[in-house]
C-alpha cells in the first residue's frame, strides 16, 4: 500500500521566548523539530508498511530549511520525502495550507501512485488548529477519520478499514473505506529509533522538491496569503494580572495553622463556598 | 494564522491593511449561528456557552441569533431545540434525520453546509470538541471560508466585522483574526472558556426545519458501536466546580495520593500538568492546559505546579486560585490570588485534615446556627 504522511516542521515551542519589548518571537537558536504530534502519525504509517508491505512518503509543505524534518523522518524508515517550497506559499492559512497540500499529494499520486491512506497529526504545536487534515480530506474527497486511537483492522482487498476514534465522553468504532484520511491522536504509539541503514540512506537519499508549478498547482490566487481568507490583524501580550497572589505568612507556624489560615482566606474571599464544600464532603 | 511559515507573527501589514469588501454574493448573509452539538441525547454545555456568547455579538450588530440542532428522530433532538431558546436563541434551524444518530462526517458536514448555504449566516459558532473541531474543518473548506480555532475572545469592530481572538505560539501570544470578503466567518472556542449564560424559561420561537438530502447508502462511513469512558469522574473535570491538581513538584508519584485525597475531602476533582501525564502518572484526561482541559472552577488549587503559560491559559478562568509552592517566584503566583509558599507535600495532609475539621457536620452546625 501507499501512504503519504503529512508532517510539518515547528519551533520547539518549549524553547520559545516572547520578546517583552517587542512582542515578536524570539527564534534565534530555538531549534526546529518534526511537529510532536506527527510523530505518531508517522510511526502509524510504517507499522502499517510493515504489515502490509508497500510505501510510506512523507511530505511537508515549508520553508527550504523543512528539509532537516524531512530527513529525520527518512531516518525514522520512511521511503520517500516531498518538500513543496515556493514563495507563493508564505502567509498561508489552513485552508491555503491544506489546497497546497492536497494539490501536492495529488501530484504524489500520480508521479508514485495513489495513496491508500493520508496521515495528519492531530494538531500542530504552532498552527494548533486541527484543520489542516480535514481540510485535505474535502479537498481530495478521502473519507474523514478523526482522532483516530487505533486502526483495528484493513482489508485491502475490500478496500475497508476499522478503526477506533476517541470522540466526546468515549471511543467510537468506525467502519469506512479506502483512501481514507487519518489524524492520528498522541500517545497512541511510540516512535521506533530508525535503523542505521535508515539512517545513512536517510542522508543521502534525494528528497524530491516541488514548487508551486512542479506540484501542478496552476491557480495561485488560492495559494499563501492571497488564497488565505483569514489574517491576522492584531499580535498582542496577554495582560498580566495587575495584583500578584496575596501570600499567606508562613513563619513561625505550625502546618495545622497555616492550614486554617489558608481555608480561612479563601472561605473570607467566597464565602458562597463553605456551605457548597461542606455539603459535598457530608 | 500561518499555517505555511511557522514564523514570527506576521506583522498587521500587507493584507490586514486590506480594505475589507464584501463580494456581492455574501452581502445578504446576516445573522450569528451556534452550532448545538448533541451527542447520544445530550447537549454539549459548550454549545449554551457560545449561545451566550452569540447573543452579545448577535446584539451588538442588531441581528438575530440562532441554534442549529441536527439530530436524530426523538425526544432528544426536541429538547436540544427548546434548550436553544432558553439559552437565548430567536430562531432554530433544525434538520431532523435518523441518518444524524451517531456523529459521523459525512451527514453532518452536508447538514450544515446545506443550512449555510440556504440560509446565509454572517457568524457561525462551534465548540472545540472532537466532534465540532472534526465538523469544522470540513464545513470551512467546503464553503471555502475562514475558519479561527480555539477562539477566547470574540468581539465584532466597528463595521460588524468578527474578531476572533486565540492564542498563538503556546499562548505566549494572543492574536485577533479576522475573515475578510468571505462567510460565514467561523469560529471555534473551547468548553469552559466562555461562562456559562443563565438558563431562561422562554417560550419557544420559530423553527425552521430543513430536509438533509442524503440517503444512509450514500454515507461510506459506517459506526459499529461505541464505548463509554470507564472512569466516569473523568468527565467532570472540566465542569467541576472546585479542582484540586499537583504538578512536579510533588515529586513522584506516590504523592499524588494526596491530591486525590484533599479532592475527596471537599468533593473537588483532581487533575494535573502535563508532565505528570508524560511520566503516566496521571491519565491525559486528567491534564489541565492549553493542551488538556480548560477549567472554570470556583476554587483551583495548585500545588508543585509553576504555572507556565500554557497551564495557566487553562486556569485564568477559575474564581479563586489558590497556589502551594516552594518557590517565591514561580510564576504561578503572578496570577493566583492566594498564595503560600510551603512545601506541599508536607503541607497538603495538614490541608486535608483542617478542610475535613471545617466542614464536619459539627463545625457545619455551627454555621447553621
Ligand atoms: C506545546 C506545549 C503544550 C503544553 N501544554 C500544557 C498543558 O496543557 N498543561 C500543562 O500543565 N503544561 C503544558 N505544557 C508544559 C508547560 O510548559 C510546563 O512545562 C508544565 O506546565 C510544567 O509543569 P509543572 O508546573 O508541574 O512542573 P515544573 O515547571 O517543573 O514546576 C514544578 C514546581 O513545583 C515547585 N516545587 C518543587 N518542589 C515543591 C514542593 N515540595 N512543594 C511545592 N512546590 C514544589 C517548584 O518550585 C516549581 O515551581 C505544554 C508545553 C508545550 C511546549
Ligand atoms: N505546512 C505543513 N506541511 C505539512 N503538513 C502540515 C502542514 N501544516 C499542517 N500540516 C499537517 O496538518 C496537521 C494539523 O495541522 P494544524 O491544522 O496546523 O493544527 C499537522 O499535524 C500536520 O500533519
Amino acid at each position: 500500500m501507499h501512504i503519504v504522511v503529512s508532517i510539518k516542521q515547528v519551533p520547539d515551542s518549549a524553547q520559545i521566548r516572547v520578546h517583552p519589548v517587542t512582542n515578536t518571537i524570539m527564534r534565534q537558536g530555538v531549534p526546529t523539530i518534526i511537529n510532536p504530534y506527527d510523530l505518531f502519525a508517522l510511526e502509524e504509517a510504517l507499522r502499517l508498511r510493515d504489515a502490509y508491505g508497500g510505501e510510506v512518503t512523507v511530505l511537508t509543505m515549508g520553508p527550504p530549511m523543512a528539509e532537516d524534518c524531512l530527513r529525520k523522518a527518512l531516518g525514522y524508515g520512511a521511503d520517500r520525502a516531498v518538500l513543496l517550497t515556493d514563495r507563493y506559499f508564505a502567509g498561508s492559512d489552513t485552508l491555503a495550507t491544506s489546497f497546497a497540500l492536497s494539490q501536492a499529494i495529488a501530484k504524489i499520486g500520480e508521479t508514485f501512485g495513489p495513496p491508500d491512506v493520508v496521515f495528519t497529526g492531530k494538531q500542530t504545536i504552532d498552527g494548533d488548529t486541527a484543520q489542516v487534515g480535514p481540510g485535505i480530506a474535502k479537498r481530495l474527497d478521502l473519507f474523514q477519520l478523526t482522532y483516530v486511537a487505533k486502526i483495528a483492522s484493513i482489508d485491502l482487498a475490500a478496500r475497508e478499514i476499522t478503526v477506533e476514534r476517541r470522540c466526546e465522553g468515549g471511543t467510537q468504532k468506525l467502519k469506512s473505506r479506502l483512501p481514507c484520511l487519518i489524524t492520528m491522536l498522541e500517545g497512541t504509539n511510540e516512535m521506533r529509533r530508525g535503523s542505521i541503514e535508515d539512517a545513512l540512506c536517510a542522508a543521502r537519499s534525494r528528497i524530491v522538491k516541488w514548487s508551486a508549478a512542479e506540484a501542478g498547482i496552476e491557480d495561485l490566487t488560492k495559494c499563501g496569503l492571497r488564497g488565505s481568507p483569514t489574517v491576522v490583524k492584531r499580535v498582542f501580550a496577554p495582560t498580566p494580572r495587575s495584583e500578584k497572589a496575596v501570600q499567606i505568612d508562613t513563619a513561625e507556624k505550625t502546618l495545622r495553622d497555616l492550614a486554617d489560615e489558608l481555608i480561612g482566606a479563601i472561605f473570607t474571599r467566597q464565602p458562597a463556598l463553605e456551605p457548597e464544600l461542606a455539603f459535598e464532603a457530608a | 494564522m500561518s499555517s505555511a511559515n511557522p514564523d514570527t507573527p506576521r506583522p498587521p501589514a500587507g493584507r490586514a491593511g486590506m480594505k475589507k469588501e464584501l463580494p456581492e454574493r455574501f452581502r445578504d448573509y446576516r445573522h450569528v449561528w451556534v452550532f448545538i452539538e448533541l451527542e447520544r441525547g445530550q447537549v454539549h454545555p459548550v454549545s449554551f456557552e457560545l449561545l451566550g456568547e452569540g447573543r452579545k455579538l448577535a446584539d451588538k450588530l442588531g441581528v438575530q441569533l440562532a441554534g442549529a440542532v441536527l439530530g436524530p428522530p426523538g425526544e432528544a433532538t426536541q429538547n436540544a431545540v427548546a434548550e436553544a431558546f432558553a439559552y437565548g436563541a430567536d430562531l432554530v434551524y433544525f434538520v431532523e434525520a435518523p441518518l444524524l444518530a451517531d456523529y459521523r462526517n459525512e451527514p453532518f458536514t452536508k447538514a450544515m453546509t446545506d443550512l449555510v448555504d440556504t440560509y446565509k449566516p454572517e457568524i457561525l459558532l462551534l465548540g472545540a470538541t472532537t466532534l465540532g473541531r472534526d465538523l469544522a474543518g470540513s464545513v470551512a473548506t467546503t464553503l471555502l471560508t475562514g475558519l479561527t480555532a480555539d477562539c477566547t475572545e470574540l468581539d465584532v469592530d466597528a463595521d460588524g466585522s468578527l474578531a476572533a481572538t486565540r492564542p498563538t505560539f503556546g499562548g505566549s501570544l494572543l492574536c485577533t483574526i479576522y475573515t475578510l470578503n468571505y462567510r460565514p466567518q467561523m469560529a471555534t472556542v473551547r468548553p469552559r472558556v466562555m461562562p456559562m449564560p443563565q438558563r431562561a424559561h422562554r417560550a419557544m420561537g420559530r423553527v425552521i426545519a430543513h430536509e438533509l438530502s442524503l440517503a444512509e447508502d450514500e454515507i461510506v462511513t459506517k459506526v459499529l458501536g461505541f464505548l463509554p469512558d470507564s472512569q466516569s469522574g473523568t468527565a467532570n473535570l472540566a465542569y467541576a466546580d472546585v479542582v484540586v491538581a499537583g504538578g512536579l513538584g510533588l515529586g513522584g508519584a506516590e504523592n499524588l495520593q494526596l491530591v486525590k485525597s484533599l479532592a475527596r475531602a471537599i468533593g473537588a476533582e483532581f487533575g494535573c500538568s502535563r508532565p505528570l501525564v508524560q511520566k503516566g502518572w496521571m491519565p491525559a484526561d486528567r491534564q489541565i492546559g492549553q493542551t488538556g482541559k480548560t477549567i472554570r472552577p470556583k476554587l483551583y488549587i495548585a500545588a508543585g505546579i509553576s504555572g507556565a503559560i500554557q497551564h495557566r491559559v487553562g486556569v485564568e478562568g477559575a474564581d479563586l486560585i489558590v497556589a502551594i509552592n516552594t518557590d517565591p517566584n514561580a510564576p504561578i503566583f503572578d496570577f493566583a490570588h492566594l498564595g503560600i509558599v510551603t512545601d506541599a507535600v508536607r503541607f497538603l495532609p495538614a490541608l486535608i485534615e483542617a478542610f475535613t475539621r471545617r466542614l464536619s457536620p459539627h463545625s457545619r452546625d455551627k454555621l447553621a446556627s
